[in-house]
């Protein structure tokens, strides 16, 4: 059995502990309300950008000089995955479930005999990547010292794969990241970046009605070509911000959950110092008595 | 006079949602102004002024620095790279942005690359516009 004063101190780091979890569960909660609102303020952009896309790419569809961007390279040889994770730990399963996803996802291309890239947005998915595959990551990004992610920090991630697509360096890219299903749940999910998943013909009929003949100023392929990367850029800063939001998220569950196993923690130890010092007492006033008696 | 829906969205937030009677837009190949019903057009946009008018005055100014703006007869949506109400741009941040642009395109002019010359170029006019706006 411990001694009192073991147990005492024990208590007493608990209680600190708890404070500290406590306290950023209360953070992340107030950060997860400003990156879901952030999140949702980029909604509108995203949207409209997709119903001009859909028009614009029925229009270019099938002709041979697409660009490059819409429908690939025409080869599945060669994948980069970008993987979005976050930059800080003490969230959970977060970080891991991501990085574990992505570890599965390049196994399994690299099984079907495809070479795969991997280009890391945040600290803790590259820290965990790289044991592995450090030989596959071509490049990474973080946002450490951040305090809001804005869109001219996803640009450049996009200005790197339109870089990457012009040289040549993949066939295929995949957007890896944390979905944000709610406040508990965030599931990793991919997106398919290149060749880009345009929203099926009827859908963009149905919304514009049969008055869906743009004219065009420039010319199609000219506006096409603008819009694609911007369009690229979008998508990475919408996964971004979903990823963030879904951080806080996890972080606020797992550290609600510290705090009440804290809490439980205290009671048992508060218990046991309880019954311990009530053990001292009664040793304590058994000697007296016997020693009492024995006089 | 009739009104259409004139909406202006940056990849950060909408800025704009609402009813008015003329938008004039910096397009790519000259400034347009659009009145509701008018013929569907995707026009790319340059850097310059969004002007919104109602009851035949202008009631909003907004600088936007590219982008592409989608035209229906009962609805016209901008997506603007950025987009800042005119009041709210600095004389001072606007200048430094053309020194940036004039100094990134002197760098530019010296490689052959033709698309990254036309590039800074429109982004030096992008900022000079905005300078411009501010100091109007």
């Amino acid at each position: 059995m411990p001694s009192l004063k073991t147990l005492r101190t024990r208590i007493n780091s608990v209680k600190s502990t708890r404070k500290i979890t406590q306290a950023m569960k209360m953070v992340a909660a107030s950060k997860l309300k400003r990156a879901q609102s952030q999140a949702e303020a980029a909604r509108p952009y995203a949207e409209r950008m997709e119903r001009m896309l859909g028009a614009l790419a029925t229009s270019v569809a099938g002709s041979p000089d697409a660009p490059r961007m819409l429908v690939g390279t025409g080869r599945q040889d060669v994948h980069l995955l970008v993987v979005v994770s976050a930059d800080r730990g003490l969230c959970g399963g977060f970080n891991s479930t991501i990085s574990r996803f992505a570890r599965s996802r390049v196994r399994a291309l690299e099984e079907q005999g495809k070479t795969v890239k991997l280009l890391t947005v945040g600290r803790k998915g590259r820290d965990y990547l790289r044991r592995e595959y450090a030989r596959n990551i071509v490049g990474e990004v973080n946002f450490v010292g951040k305090k809001r992610i804005g869109f001219e920090d996803a640009a450049p991630i996009a200005e790197k794969i339109t870089a990457m697509l012009a040289a040549e360096e993949f066939d295929v890219c995949t957007l890896v990241y944390n979905r944000f299903k709610s406040v508990i749940s965030q599931i990793p999910s991919e997106q398919p970046l290149i060749p880009a998943s345009i929203p099926a013909t009827g859908e963009v009929a149905a919304d514009v009605g049969p008055k869906a003949l743009y004219e065009y100023e420039p010319a199609e392929e000219a506006i096409l070509a603008s819009l694609l990367p911007q369009n690229l850029a979008i998508q990475i800063y919408r996964a971004v911000l979903e990823s963030a939001a879904g951080e806080q998220g996890a972080r606020m569950t797992a550290m609600d959950n510290a705090t009440r196993n804290a809490g439980d923690m205290i009671a048992r130890l508060t218990q046991s110092y309880n019954r311990q010092r009530q053990a001292n007492i009664t040793k304590e006033l058994i000697e007296i008595i016997s020693g009492a008696e024995a006089v | 006079m009739a009104q259409f829906t004139l909406e202006l969205v940056s990849p950060e937030q909408l800025l704009l949602s609402e009813q008015v009677d003329m938008a004039e837009i910096p397009a790519a190949e000259g400034d347009m102004g659009v009145l509701a019903g008018h013929a569907p057009m995707i026009v790319a946009l340059r850097g310059g002024v969004i002007r919104v008018h109602e009851g035949g005055r202008v009631t909003k100014r907004l600088y936007v620095a590219g982008g592409f703006a989608e035209i229906t007869p009962e609805r016209t949506t901008v997506l603007a790279d950025m987009a800042v109400p005119v009041e709210q741009i600095y004389a001072d941040s606007a200048r430094s942005r053309v020194a940036e642009a004039e100094a990134a395109y002197l760098e530019a002019a010296k490689g052959a690359d033709v698309e990254a010359r036309e590039a800074a170029m429109a982004k030096l006019l992008a900022a000079r516009e905005m300078l411009a706006a501010a100091a109007a």
